[in-house]
């Protein structure tokens, strides 16, 4: 889960003057030169990577020759493609379905009033504002396998001890258990503010017609909070895709692949051999951007439909 | 006294969620003789400054890049995205609502991919590893958000307000600079806030931007700690305390904004 971004819907129209244009569009001139060169100029510079043949020379100097769909190709037959698909969608969904569960049921906990909820609710939101790098080496030493806290708790009841960050067959789970701990904070705090938005007086009425608790939370509060549920879904799947810092500072993508998803290949590809393989590491960057603009869309149609 | 019952679960679970916070405080204080005790001392009983002596004589160099890079930041943003708001919400330019798609849509992309392109832009242009091309690439991170926090805001600042300004004979950008912008202080307060934390703890910008540079920012701090000497973790943790006093701070003095930040436009209000 990222950092937060937010999304608010263009304001409502009235009529325009002509006259006021020229002004308009001048408080946007840098902003708009900003987008062109900070954004769509950056993104430009990836697909050109990715349709070129670069060598360390050419890529200093220039004068890649032309290669088309090559970098692709190269990329979908690589053996880490599959194992990198399948990580990032176990990665995504698991850290989804977590995050989303945990976040609701605190919501739904905090929104009784009882004393210090307010106080407590605040504190919940640290894990979210911490930098990346501090909660994931924080995460990496109390999952070191000999010395660190989780594995002394587990000795100390009974369980045998687990390689959280040097199996490969829990790499994936340790990254997803940082993930979500980072990822409840948010899905907290937007469910929280969509709870309160639900009218008390719909609760009074289900209390009088006899509803318990649990039928009041299925049958009001669940279906009522479908529209927030779905964007912060949405925005938290757009922002899962895209998590590099945690995986990459836990385990590097490691062992051998074992939590390597698409950002952190296409870094891996880039910057972390000797050799940069600049083209391929490019073609997988596309790829993730592919993946989230798809979900980014269904995101904004989304939120268009429940702003209306 | 249910009420009694539900506090105490919820100082529970908060403790729970916050347990690795603690940790990471624990630990640097703990003595490295003591690192590898089994079972860990759950309080640092021995305890020792150790830790934060080497944050001292090690990582000042680095904490000041990082208040520059984020201060520098904290600037820009406010720059471009304080009279972008101004135009969107209140001077009604036509393709305004293909602008506010473009800003939604550029917050979905991965920083990973723009670090690449910014990579190979910066190779060219001699800038790689120099603190104001971190600054201009930690600004993507807050320039979305900040022009649409400021729209937000700014849509809701009632038009006699700025009427008024234009009777009085206010061009359109003195009515920005000495109107608007004045009563958008909690806007102001925000975005900066934001902009200062995200570039404060971006990693994917610093690793591949800065990574062969002299003046680096805290979190190549931390990253260089662990992958150098990866026994002094109280050093380590040390510096990871140090580098969540922002967040703290922010936290503490700025709530009401911080959850702001997070809800906005994410919920109908």
């Amino acid at each position: 889960m990222s950092r937060a971004e937010v999304a608010v819907a263009a304001p409502a129209r009235a009529p325009r003057r002509r006259s006021g244009q020229w002004a308009a569009w001048g408080f946007l001139v840098p902003v708009v030169i900003y987008l062109i060169a900070f954004y769509a100029y950056p993104l430009y510079r990836n697909l050109d990577l990715s349709l070129h043949k670069y060598t360390v020379r050419s890529f200093v100097q220039g004068g890649a020759p032309f290669s088309g769909l090559d970098n692709y190709r190269a990329v979908i037959d690589n053996p880490t493609f599959w194992p990198a698909l399948m990580h990032t969608i176990v990665f995504t969904g698991v850290s989804l379905i977590f995050q989303f569960s945990i976040g609701m049921a605190l919501a739904v906990f905090f929104a009784q009033n009882f004393k210090l909820s307010a106080t407590l609710r605040a504190l919940f939101l640290v894990p979210w504002l911490l930098p990346l790098i501090v909660s994931s080496s924080t995460w990496s030493w109390m999952m070191n396998s000999d010395s660190g806290v989780i594995n002394s708790l587990l000795r100390a009841v009974g369980v045998d001890p687990v390689n959280w960050l040097t199996s490969p067959s829990w790499a994936l789970t340790s990254v997803i258990i940082a993930n979500v701990w980072i990822g409840i904070p948010f899905n907290l705090v937007v469910l929280y503010s969509g709870l309160q938005a639900i009218p008390s007086d719909i609760y009074e009425a289900a209390a009088l017609d006899g509803a318990t608790s649990w039928q009041r939370f299925w049958r009001v509060t669940f279906p009522l909070l479908r529209p927030v549920s779905a964007i912060t879904l949405l925005l938290g799947l757009v922002y899962t895709l895209k998590v590099f810092d945690i995986i990459w500072i836990m385990t590097k993508g490691g062992p051998t692949d074992s939590s390597t998803t698409f950002a952190t290949w296409s870094y891996k590809l880039s910057f972390g051999n000797l050799l940069p393989q600049f083209g391929p590491g490019a073609a997988v960057g596309n790829l993730l951007i592919v993946m989230a603009l798809i979900f980014g869309l269904l995101y904004i149609r989304t939120q268009r439909r429940a702003m209306s | 006294m249910r009420s009694r019952v539900k506090t105490g679960v919820a100082l529970l679970l908060t403790a729970i969620m916050l347990f690795p916070v603690y940790w990471m405080v624990n630990v640097s204080f703990t003595k490295d003789t003591d690192m590898r005790h089994d079972p860990p001392y759950l309080f640092p009983v021995h305890g020792t400054l150790e830790g934060y002596r080497a944050v001292l004589h090690q990582q000042m160099p680095y904490l000041g890049t990082s208040l520059l890079v984020g201060l520098g930041t904290v600037a820009l943003t406010l720059a471009i995205s304080a009279p972008a708001g101004y135009s969107l919400a209140k001077l009604r330019p036509r393709g305004g609502g293909v602008l506010s798609f473009v800003l939604l849509m550029a917050q979905m992309i991965p920083g990973i991919i723009m670090a690449m392109g910014f990579y190979a832009i910066y190779l060219r242009l001699g800038v790689l590893n120099t603190a104001p091309g971190l600054v201009l690439a930690d600004s993507t991170i807050a320039v979305p958000f900040g022009v649409l926090i400021f729209t937000a805001f700014m849509s809701g600042i009632p038009s006699e307000l700025t009427a008024a300004a234009t009777v009085d004979g206010a061009g359109t950008f003195r009515t920005f600079w000495s109107v608007v912008l004045p009563v958008s202080r909690n806007a102001i307060v925000t975005v900066s806030l934001f902009a200062f934390l995200w570039a404060w703890s971006d990693f994917v910008f610093a690793t591949t931007l800065d990574g062969g540079g002299t003046r680096q920012p805290i979190t190549l701090g931390i990253y260089h700690y662990i992958g150098n000497n990866n026994q002094q973790w109280n050093a380590i943790m040390a510096t990871a305390v140090v580098a969540s006093i922002p967040a703290t701070l922010l936290l503490i003095l700025a709530q009401r904004y911080v959850a702001a930040g997070v809800t906005a436009g994410a919920v109908k209000d």
